[in-house]
């Protein structure tokens, strides 16, 4: 087992390099790495099959977890007042071509709902990284993406425990009171984030990193087991401990757990692919390239109004448009969800397809967006200069 | 002048504002202490020069930018602060803290004020470290409430 083990996790390390080399996120590269391992792949895994699950679960903990540590409780009420409006309109563009395409196909009104997540949730940790990578922090779109992508990960907090609700097969009366439950819990860290956060960092609080890591672990795995209990998605409850959690012992925590999430999410990754047969990729190619059209068209045109709102003239605006494009965990993290509870199998080829290629098309796109923008610009002053020569030449002079 | 204040969700603050020949500046402070200088384009607001500076090379512009400065906006600062006071205090031969330590002197935790500052031949130390050594001549700057900036004069007059 060790020996099947250090073999994937040593791959999953050169395919890590091979990202950083060439700076785009190692999230396909993982994926397919998973494709090519397990069933019907090239080298189906045998012994190693079972901390590879183990470990994916707290992948998904890890992810969820150190996203929450991103934000603090102000930060999330404060983008709720904002941009309540930019993030709706969010969610109705880029959930309803799932929704619609799941609809379609016949799949019913859970596998809608989980498409609908699929194609909506833009992959923060992708999208941020892109925008500091480029220096676009700057800029005056930016607070506008960000606060989406704030947005959206408020969102997967209510949305997951919908969806396990839903993947359950609970009944209405039964789904609504864990919907309840999950908007009282929510509602509850984050008051107790705001009003009492400095008691759980001093409960939490610790010179020593080890004791921090593990308390800090330990408390998230204990949360996200008693939020599972109570059917509202173990993910959630990782998620509402980082938000509880803030100032610099969240930044410490983070630093310490970096390397743990990315052992463990680079092992759900590749779990995923593992579920996935490669051999029902083709059937849904088309499914998929559709949905990725679509995926890159509405979130493109959400930017792009979030930057027109945000004041921004043609550059930031497709800056904006193209940096809303990657999908990744988050992606993975609902089809894995549907997937699991049976719902229907082809949700997870056509996730696999859809993320391997906005994650990689996003960040290249996001490349491009401020040659396009310099060529629209001047194609722009030529056609005025053609139409009357006489402004644009006093303007020239002007400058 | 008015200074903008944007927060960048998940990856810190913005603060941006316009000089008086209209051109704009920003600092971006990340919640891992990076700091980015931004340096808007003057006709195109929509692109800008970014700067990334490590937490030193962000603490030597401040302070190029600043030392010149601190000791006139001390002085402001006690006026705008009510409560808040600071006071000079030369230190003479016959101070027994010259020639010795500032950590010596346990002038915070003796009085709760701070020496924020030492005047040395026209040189301004800002933010002088505990092994700072005083020499006769030096000018101390001292910010704390009155009660507490005073004690530490007294201090380093007579001991």
């Amino acid at each position: 087992m060790l020996v099947e083990l250090g073999a994937v996790i040593l791959g999953l390390g050169l395919l890590a390099a091979v990202s950083v080399r060439f700076s785009i996120s190692p999230i396909p590269l993982y994926l397919i790495a998973g494709l090519a391992f397990g069933s019907g792949g090239i080298l189906p895994l045998g012994t190693s099959e079972r901390f590879i699950s183990v470990g994916a679960e707290i992948g998904v903990i890890l992810l969820l977890l150190s996203l929450g540590l991103e934000y603090t409780a102000s930060e999330l009420v404060g983008t709720l007042r904002s941009s309540a409006l930019a993030g709706l309109l969010d969610l109705g563009l880029n959930a309803a071509p799932g929704v619609l395409a799941a609809l379609l196909l016949g799949w019913g009104p859970t596998a809608a709902v989980a498409l609908g997540g699929i194609t909506y949730v833009t992959s923060s940790g992708i999208t941020a990284k892109v925008m500091v990578d480029l220096g676009w922090l700057g800029n005056r779109e930016a607070p506008s993406v960000l606060s989406l992508l704030v947005f959206e990960d408020l969102t997967m907090a209510i949305y997951l425990p919908i969806l396990t609700a839903l993947l359950a097969g609970v009944s209405l009366v039964l789904g609504l009171a864990t919907l309840a439950i999950a908007s009282a819990t929510i509602g509850i860290i984050l008051l107790v984030a705001l009003r009492f956060g400095h008691i759980v960092e001093r409960l939490v609080a610790s010179p020593s990193d080890e004791v921090l890591l593990l308390k800090v672990l330990g408390l998230t795995l204990l949360v996200a087991g008693v939020a599972q209990q109570l059917q509202v998605s173990g993910a959630v409850g990782a998620f509402l401990v980082g938000i509880a959690l803030s100032g610099p012992l969240a930044h410490a925590a983070r630093e310490l757990l970096a390397p743990l999430r990315d052992l463990f999410a680079a092992v759900f990754f590749v779990f995923f692919g593992l579920h996935t047969d490669p051999a029902e990729l083709p059937p849904v190619v088309g499914i998929a390239a559709l949905l990725a059209v679509a995926g890159i068209t509405t979130k493109a045109a959400t930017g792009w109004i979030a930057a027109a709102r945000a004041g921004s003239g043609t550059t930031g605006r497709l800056r904006a448009a193209s940096a809303l494009i990657p999908r990744g965990e988050f992606n993975i993290v609902i089809a894995g969800l549907a997937v699991t509870a049976g719902v229907q199998p082809q949700l997870g080829p056509i996730a696999a397809a859809y993320v391997l290629t906005l994650a990689v098309a996003g960040p290249l796109t996001a490349r491009g967006a401020e040659p396009l923008a310099r060529l629209i610009i001047r194609r722009r002053r030529r056609r005025m200069e053609r139409s009357d020569p006489g402004t644009a030449q006093t303007t020239e002079r002007q400058k | 002048m008015d200074i903008e204040r944007t927060a960048l969700p998940g990856i810190g603050l913005r603060h941006v504002f316009t000089t008086e020949r209209q051109r704009q500046i920003g600092v971006i402070t990340h919640s891992t202490g990076r700091q980015d200088l931004v340096i808007y384009d003057e006709d195109d607001p929509d692109s800008a020069e970014l700067i990334v500076l490590t937490p030193a090379e962000a603490g030597v512009l401040a302070e190029l930018l600043g030392t010149a400065r601190i000791v006139e906006r001390l002085a402001e600062l006690h006026r705008q602060v009510e409560g808040l006071m600071s006071v000079q205090v030369t230190i003479t031969a016959s101070c027994q803290y010259a020639g010795r330590s500032l950590a010596e002197t346990r002038a915070r935790s003796r009085t709760g004020a701070s020496i924020v500052a030492v005047v040395r031949n026209r040189d301004v130390i800002v933010s002088p470290r505990p092994d700072f050594v005083f020499r006769p001549g030096d000018v101390v700057v001292v910010v704390g409430t009155e009660e507490g900036a005073s004690a530490v004069a007294a201090i380093l007059s007579d001991g």
